[in-house]
Parts: structure tokens; C-alpha cells; sequence
């Protein structure tokens, strides 16, 4: 018995207030779009809350709020970045992601064809993960005060005993690894925009990154730091690190992996890749003795076929990253001011 | 990247640094001024100061049109968006520029503008055409690389008869800049040895337009391509020139640069624009016929015009040291706002919101801090 | 000022005074109103959409020939300072 009868217009149909409002419509917008591309066990339960038994171990918990714009892009949408986002930011502290939750605030008059491509973005994303989405929450508000429709998801795992991956662990003498080319999926969203728009090939590298970290894991337990470098790019995660474990950081540009469309898109417009943003790689810091094995797991897998060591942990009481250019001199690579933007000069 | 990656590398630069500290005089400084922003950008970005002796050092100069652009304008341009409603496209370099009472372009977006920032004026004669019932303003600014697409696009818009679409011009030239700088003494002097000409700006107006640095101010100067190794390459190219007494303009840069430029380019900008008698220049002051105005015969497509825009005049922030920045008599460290007040999050001047502006790039690059630098440094060539 | 890069030609529209350019794998299109004779494998600079420039590769070439004459200058010099 449904409250609700007959089938929503997803081809044509619009969100509009009623769908956020508690009654009829957004039972039938809940089961017809989310109940059923999500469909597992927990949530056929219907509760306002998924309960389950948690292995041993310490619980994770993280959450990301997704406003991404343009919603789709090449190589994935707010859907799927919002399911890999969590995921990997659940993983980072070394555990297993187990459940995840997500909810939507839509303005009215999004269509529901695009909230349909976006759920099953996510369901797919989610079910290839082995992470299921099993409670959420829908809310529509008036138009002109969303962007479409904002995504949060927050994840909970489990870290195993013995690992403690943390951002303060880092110690002069570790080695910096990073798992693949950096900017892809800044650009790849930069060329979809308005007033920048240039044809490439270049997609998102939004991806989960919990199958490579429980290799890493697996290989060298006592891995000290894992961060995925979203906005901001890469420096500002370094740099972020460095401040945590109160270190330095030294780098070596000619190692870290750029792709040749990044690098022309950067050039293009003026942009530095060392702050675009990642989807769908990680920076490993680990002591010296780990570094090879480290390398060898991550390469096996493929999310971490380019990974490379980028450079190395030393004493710095300024907290500074530094590199040392391939063209032979040597820069600070600072904290990102505010938004990079393409520049003319 | 072609004749991109050639010129980044890292070998060659080692050979060129070596070459470069044969061939100095120790007796003597090179105090040598790279007079645009983007070469400023590249020694920092490339390091190419620590590859120098010491008795070679960068003086940077006020080729960064962002950095001297005067407030008012800015204040001008923000008064067209908040009392016209027009939508003002922008190139978005000028967005976080700190204009009068605490303003920018960003902030005025916040506050409800119809700001967009464009990377080509096409962008912005096509915001036009798709929105007939607005008036579209292009904030121009730029030296005479970015001076001959304004040049086209108020063509078009005459052409196409758009008359909703006008351009805001400010538009400046190198050669009156060069000379000013040139020009000063005393202890007003940058006191600089020879000149690294700017890559971009001499494709259009070509090596020959400053000849006059040699012959009017016996000064050096080498058109000097926008890689790393051109620099090196025309820092050398004007270590010679100084040790062996013959001073002239050299071109480096001959793969894009030529004696006489893009005389297509001269041609247009001619036909469009025409000098102003005064232009005020952030930190420079008033200089005579050193900028651009819309002729008559395309008036109506000058914002400046259609507006009535008024000028605004206003002052910098009282210890702001921009002014003798831009003109090569002091480092950014040597002012009292840097990294103190004044950082890339709150910028004071505009050599610290420019990214080719000096201050950025010291910040940036981070010239002023260098934990153990010269100890790490002799431990990288061990 | 004035960041331009040169990118190759991969197509033109004349009819439009534009050409498709390549930057290691991304493709824009340029307007090639400031320029002469452009054709279909030429590198142009590009700044702000506008081709301003032709790239002469043999110029480049030669450029690049003056790093290649640093071995013998430094070899000189070492020879000289023995």
C-alpha cells in the first residue's frame, strides 16, 4: 500500500515545493528515484535510520557537502563525486568504509531527469565501491536559493587495530609519495564552463580510493600520513600536513606526474597545477624503510599505476614546503591565497 | 609542449648559470631590470635568481597592467555595474584588485553585480549578443599585446551594429613607461644597467620601438623571450653588451619577435584608438600620451562616453610602498605593510594582488623567507 | 604581462578568421584576424584567443642551436681556468 499512486514524470517533470514537504510526493520522489536506484537491505527497511553491528576496531566518521558547478562534468557528476569524495575521506585515516548516508537540498525547479542521472551516478558509484547508501534525507527549497541541488554525504568505517594514520605523524626523513597525475579534475571542470571552454579529452579522476589503501595497508601497516588533495590542489594539502606535524617539506618537480593536457590547459590560462584540484589521488607520507614496497603495491593497483615518491619530509620551523624546480632553482610552494583563477598576464 | 619544454631546460640552464658566472665581471653589479610582470613571474616560478652570481640582480619593473591601474578606475568600473546595471566582463585578473573604501570587483559580484570574467573579449561581444536588452561594458586593460583585441572586437561590434556592447578603456603603452622610468635621477634613479624587454608586447610593436634606450639613455636592452631560458639567454646577451662597452637593442626572442612587429596589428590599433594627452598610472603619476582612448569614429562604442564616466580620484594606503616598487627603487621587503598588513588575503597595493605583481611573487615564491637557503643551496651543488 | 603560448594549427575556418589550435591535447578556437597566411600545421601564439603572432620554427631552431654552442664555451672556459 502506497501513499502515492502512479509513476513520476522523471522525462519531463519538475521538482517543485510539495516534493520537499513530508507528504505524498516526496514518498513517491523517494521511492521512485532514491529507494530505488540505492535499493539495499537497510533501506528497505523504511526507517528514518539505518542501525547495524560494527566490527571491532575504532569507528570513522567524515562528511563532505558537495556544490560542484557545472553538476555534470567530464568523467562524473556531483553524484559521483560526492559518494568517491566521502569514501576516500573515510579511507584516508586507514579504514574500511562501511555505510554511507546522504542528503539532498534541490531547488525547485531542477529537473527530475538530471536528479535521476545524478542517483544513479551515485547507486553506481556506490555499488562498485562495495559501499552502500542506506539513509538520506531529501529537502527542496525556492528557487533562486540553491545551485541546482547541493549533495552532503557522510561516511562511517571501521580502522582496523594497529594502524594510526594520522596528519601530525609526519617526521623529517619520511618519504612523500603521491599516487598519480595531479589536475585532472580541475581542469576537466574548468573546460566545461562558460567563457573558458576548451574541447579535450581530459576527464575527472574522481574515484574511490579505498581498494588502494587497504593494499598500502596491507604492505607497510605503519604508513604515518594519508590525505586526499582535493580543492586546493596538492601544495595546499602539503602544506596542510606540514603545519599538522610541524615539519618541512623539500619536493622535486620532474617527479611529480602532470598530464600533457593539464599542463596545456595550465598554461592556457595561467594556472599553476600544483593547486588544482584531485579527485581521485592521495599523498602517502611514510618512513624511508616503506617507501619501495609502498611504490610497488600502489603501482599494482589501478588507481596507483603513476604513483611516484614527489619528495621528502625534513626540519623546517617555518613549516614550509619547498621545491626544487626541474629548471634547477628552487621556490616556496605556499598556501593558496584565495581561488586560483586564469589569468592574462 | 613544442617550443615550450625546450626552453625549461634544466641542463641547459646549469651550462647557461655556469657561462653566465664565467663571463662576469666581479669588479662590478648588473642591476638589471625585467620590465614585465610575466618575467617577473618567471624568475620567481623558475628560480632563476639562485642560478645567478650575486653580482647579478633582478629590478622589477612596472610592466603589470593590473598593478598600475589607478583605484578610480576600478571605483568607475564597480559604479557602471551598481548604478547602471550593466553586466561588466572582465578579465579576471582584476577581480580581487583592491579599489576605494575597501571595494573590488569581487566584492561588488558579492553584493548582487553582474560581474563575469571573460578570458577573451569574443566572450564578451558574445554575452552581448545573447543579451540584447542589456548594455555590456569590457573592462579592458592591458599593454599592446592585449590592446589589439579590444581593437577587434569594438570593430565587430560596429560591424554588427551592437549597440549595447561598449569598452571601458585603459589601455597603456610600454615605450612612454620605459622612458619615465628611464628618465628618472637622482634618488629617484632605479640606477638599472640594462633593460630585459618584454616578449609579448614586442611581437606587436616590435625591437626597433626601443631603440631609444640606447641611443637616448645609453642603456641595454634585449628582448627576451618568456621562458626561463630566455631569460638566462638575455641576461647573458646584456652581461656582454655591459662588459663590452657596445650598447644596443638585441632580440632574443626572434622565433616571435621581429624589427618592425605585426604591422596588421599596429594598423588596427591605429584605426581604433588614439593617444590620451595625460593618463594617471598607479604609483608612476601622470604621464603624457603613455595611454589609449576610443577614437571618435567609434565613440559610441566607448564606455567612457555612453556613461559619462567621471574621474575618481583617490590615494593609496599611507605606507604603501607600490609607487617606488613599480619603479625599481625598493623591494617589496623593504616595506613596512608586507607580510604584515598586507598579504595576498588582504592585499593593500596592487604589486600584492597582481600575480605578476611583485610583492605576490616575492610572497608566492617565497623570497623573504629562506630557512637555511644558502646552506641547502650549497648542499644541492655538492 | 601577456601570457601567450604557441600551439599548433589543426584546422581553420576562414570564412570566421579562426583556427583550431592544439596545446598538448587541448584544442581551442583561436581568432586569426591579426595575422597572415596561416596554414594547417603552423605553431601561432595564442593570447587571449587571438593568434598574434606566427612562430618561425627555424628562428626556434636557431635558438635553440646558441644552448648547443654552451658545451664548447664551457669547455673553454674549464680549459682556460686549468
Amino acid at each position: 500500500m502506497r501513499p502515492y499512486s502512479g509513476k513520476l514524470d522523471i522525462k519531463h517533470g519538475l521538482v517543485n515545493m510539495s516534493h520537499g514537504s513530508g507528504g505524498r510526493a516526496m514518498a513517491q520522489l523517494i521511492e521512485q528515484i532514491f529507494m530505488h536506484h540505492f535499493d539495499n537491505e537497510l533501506l528497505r527497511q523504511h526507517n528514518d535510520q539505518a542501525a547495524f553491528n560494527v566490527p571491532a576496531g575504532r569507528m570513522v566518521i567524515s562528511t563532505d557537502a558537495h556544490v560542484i558547478s557545472p553538476l555534470f562534468f567530464p568523467g562524473g557528476d556531483i553524484g559521483s563525486l560526492s559518494i568517491h569524495g566521502t569514501i576516500n575521506d573515510v579511507c584516508m585515516s586507514g579504514a574500511k568504509p562501511l555505510y554511507l548516508s546522504a542528503a539532498f537540498i534541490i531547488e525547485e525547479g531542477f529537473p527530475l531527469s538530471d536528479l535521476e542521472q545524478i542517483v544513479i551516478s551515485m547507486a553506481n558509484a556506490s555499488r562498485e565501491a562495495g559501499v552502500p547508501v542506506v539513509t538520506g534525507d531529501t529537502k527542496v527549497v525556492e528557487k533562486g536559493n540553491g545551485d541546482g541541488v547541493f549533495i552532503t554525504t557522510t561516511g562511517v568505517g571501521i580502522v582496523p587495530e594497529g594502524i594510526n594514520i594520522t596528519g601530525d605523524r609526519a617526521c623529517p626523513g619520511d618519504v612523500i609519495i603521491l599516487s598519480g597525475s595531479i589536475g585532472d579534475h580541475g581542469m576537466a571542470v574548468l573546460s566545461s564552463r562558460e567563457n573558458l571552454s576548451f574541447e579535450t579529452t581530459l576527464q575527472s579522476d574522481s574515484a574511490a580510493l579505498h581498494g588502494l589503501v587497504k593494499r598500502m595497508v596491507e604492505v607497510a601497516p605503519d604508513i604515518h600520513c594519508l590525505r586526499d588533495p582535493t580543492r586546493g590542489g596538492l601544495a595546499t594539502t602539503l602544506n596542510e600536513l606540514a603545519l599538522q606535524s610541524s615539519v618541512g617539506m623539500m619536493l622535486d618537480e620532474s617527479s611529480i606526474p602532470v598530464k600533457a593536457a593539464v599542463m596545456g590547459a595550465c598554461e592556457l590560462l595561467g594556472l599553476d597545477p600544483l593547486y588544482v584540484a584531485n579527485e581521485g589521488k592521495l599523498i602517502c607520507i611514510c618512513d624511508a624503510a616503506d617507501a619501495d614496497a609502498l611504490l610497488a603495491a600502489m603501482r599494482e593497483d589501478s588507481h596507483g599505476q603513476d604513483a611516484a615518491i614527489i619528495g621528502k619530509v625534513i626540519a623546517d620551523e617555518h613549516h614550509m614546503v619547498q621545491m626544487q624546480t626541474s629548471f634547477g632553482g628552487s621556490r616556496i610552494v605556499d598556501w593558496l591565497a584565495s581561488e586560483q583563477l586564469p589569468r592574462i598576464c | 609542449m613544442k617550443y615550450v619544454n625546450e626552453f625549461r631546460n634544466g641542463d641547459i640552464a646549469a651550462k647557461l648559470a655556469r657561462v653566465i658566472a664565467n663571463e662576469v665581471d666581479s669588479d662590478r653589479d648588473y642591476r638589471l631590470m625585467e620590465f614585465c610582470g610575466g618575467h617577473t613571474h618567471a624568475i620567481f616560478r623558475f628560480g632563476i635568481q639562485d642560478l645567478m652570481p650575486g653580482n647579478v640582480n633582478f629590478v622589477h619593473g612596472p610592466g603589470c597592467p593590473v598593478c598600475v591601474l589607478p583605484k578610480g578606475r576600478i571605483d568607475n568600473a564597480i559604479q557602471l555595474v551598481q548604478e547602471h546595471d550593466v553586466i561588466l566582463c572582465t578579465y579576471a585578473d582584476l577581480v580581487r584588485v583592491p579599489a576605494s573604501k575597501q571595494m573590488s570587483l569581487l566584492k561588488a559580484k558579492a553584493d548582487g553585480g553582474d560581474i563575469r570574467m571573460v578570458y577573451s573579449t569574443q566572450d564578451a561581444l558574445q554575452i552581448a549578443r545573447q543579451n540584447p536588452d542589456r548594455q555590456v561594458v569590457f573592462f579592458a586593460i592591458g599593454f599592446e599585446t592585449t590592446t589589439p583585441p579590444t581593437a577587434v572586437a569594438i570593430q565587430i561590434a560596429s560591424q554588427e551594429g551592437l549597440n549595447n556592447f561598449s569598452v571601458f578603456c585603459n589601455h597603456v603603452l610600454t615605450p612612454p613607461a620605459m622612458r619615465h622610468i628611464l628618465q628618472q635621477d637622482g634618488d629617484q634613479s632605479a640606477n638599472i644597467d640594462g633593460i630585459l624587454g618584454p616578449s609579448h608586447v614586442s611581437t606587436i610593436i616590435g625591437s626597433q620601438a626601443y631603440a631609444f634606450c640606447a641611443t637616448e639613455f645609453d642603456t641595454p636592452i634585449v628582448i627576451a623571450g618568456f621562458e626561463p631560458l630566455d631569460v638566462m639567454q638575455s641576461t647573458l646577451m646584456l652581461i656582454r653588451q655591459l662588459n663590452s662597452g657596445s650598447i644596443t637593442v638585441e632580440n632574443e626572442y626572434t622565433r616571435v619577435v621581429t624589427d618592425e612587429g605585426n604591422r596588421k596589428a599596429q594598423a588596427l590599433m591605429q584605426e581604433v584608438f588614439e593617444l590620451r594627452p595625460t593618463f594617471e598610472w598607479r604609483g608612476l603619476g601622470l604621464m603624457p600620451n603613455s595611454a589609449l582612448q576610443i577614437r571618435d569614429t567609434y565613440a559610441e562604442w566607448d564606455a567612457e562616453q555612453r556613461f559619462d564616466i567621471q574621474e575618481i580620484t583617490s590615494s593609496d594606503v599611507k605606507s604603501c610602498l607600490c609607487p617606488a616598487i613599480l619603479r625599481g627603487l625598493n623591494k617589496p621587503t623593504d616595506c613596512k605593510l608586507f607580510g604584515t598588513v598586507c598579504t595576498p588575503e588582504n592585499p593593500m597595493g596592487a604589486c600584492m594582488v597582481s600575480s605578476e605583481g611583485s610583492c605576490a611573487a616575492y610572497w608566492s615564491y617565497g623570497r623573504f623567507r629562506q630557512p637555511d637557503s644558502t646552506a641547502k643551496q650549497q648542499e644541492r651543488s655538492a | 604581462m601577456c601570457l601567450a603560448v604557441p600551439a599548433i594549427v589543426t584546422a581553420l575556418n576562414e570564412s570566421s578568421d579562426t583556427a583550431t589550435v592544439d596545446l598538448s591535447g587541448i584544442q581551442k578556437d583561436v581568432s586569426t584576424v591579426l595575422v597572415d597566411d596561416v596554414n594547417i600545421g603552423d605553431y601561432l601564439l595564442i593570447h587571449v584567443g587571438f593568434a598574434l603572432h606566427k612562430l618561425s620554427e627555424e628562428e626556434a631552431m636557431s635558438t635553440l642551436a646558441l644552448f648547443e654552442e654552451l658545451d664548447i664555451m664551457n669547455a673553454k672556459d674549464s680549459q682556460a681556468s686549468t
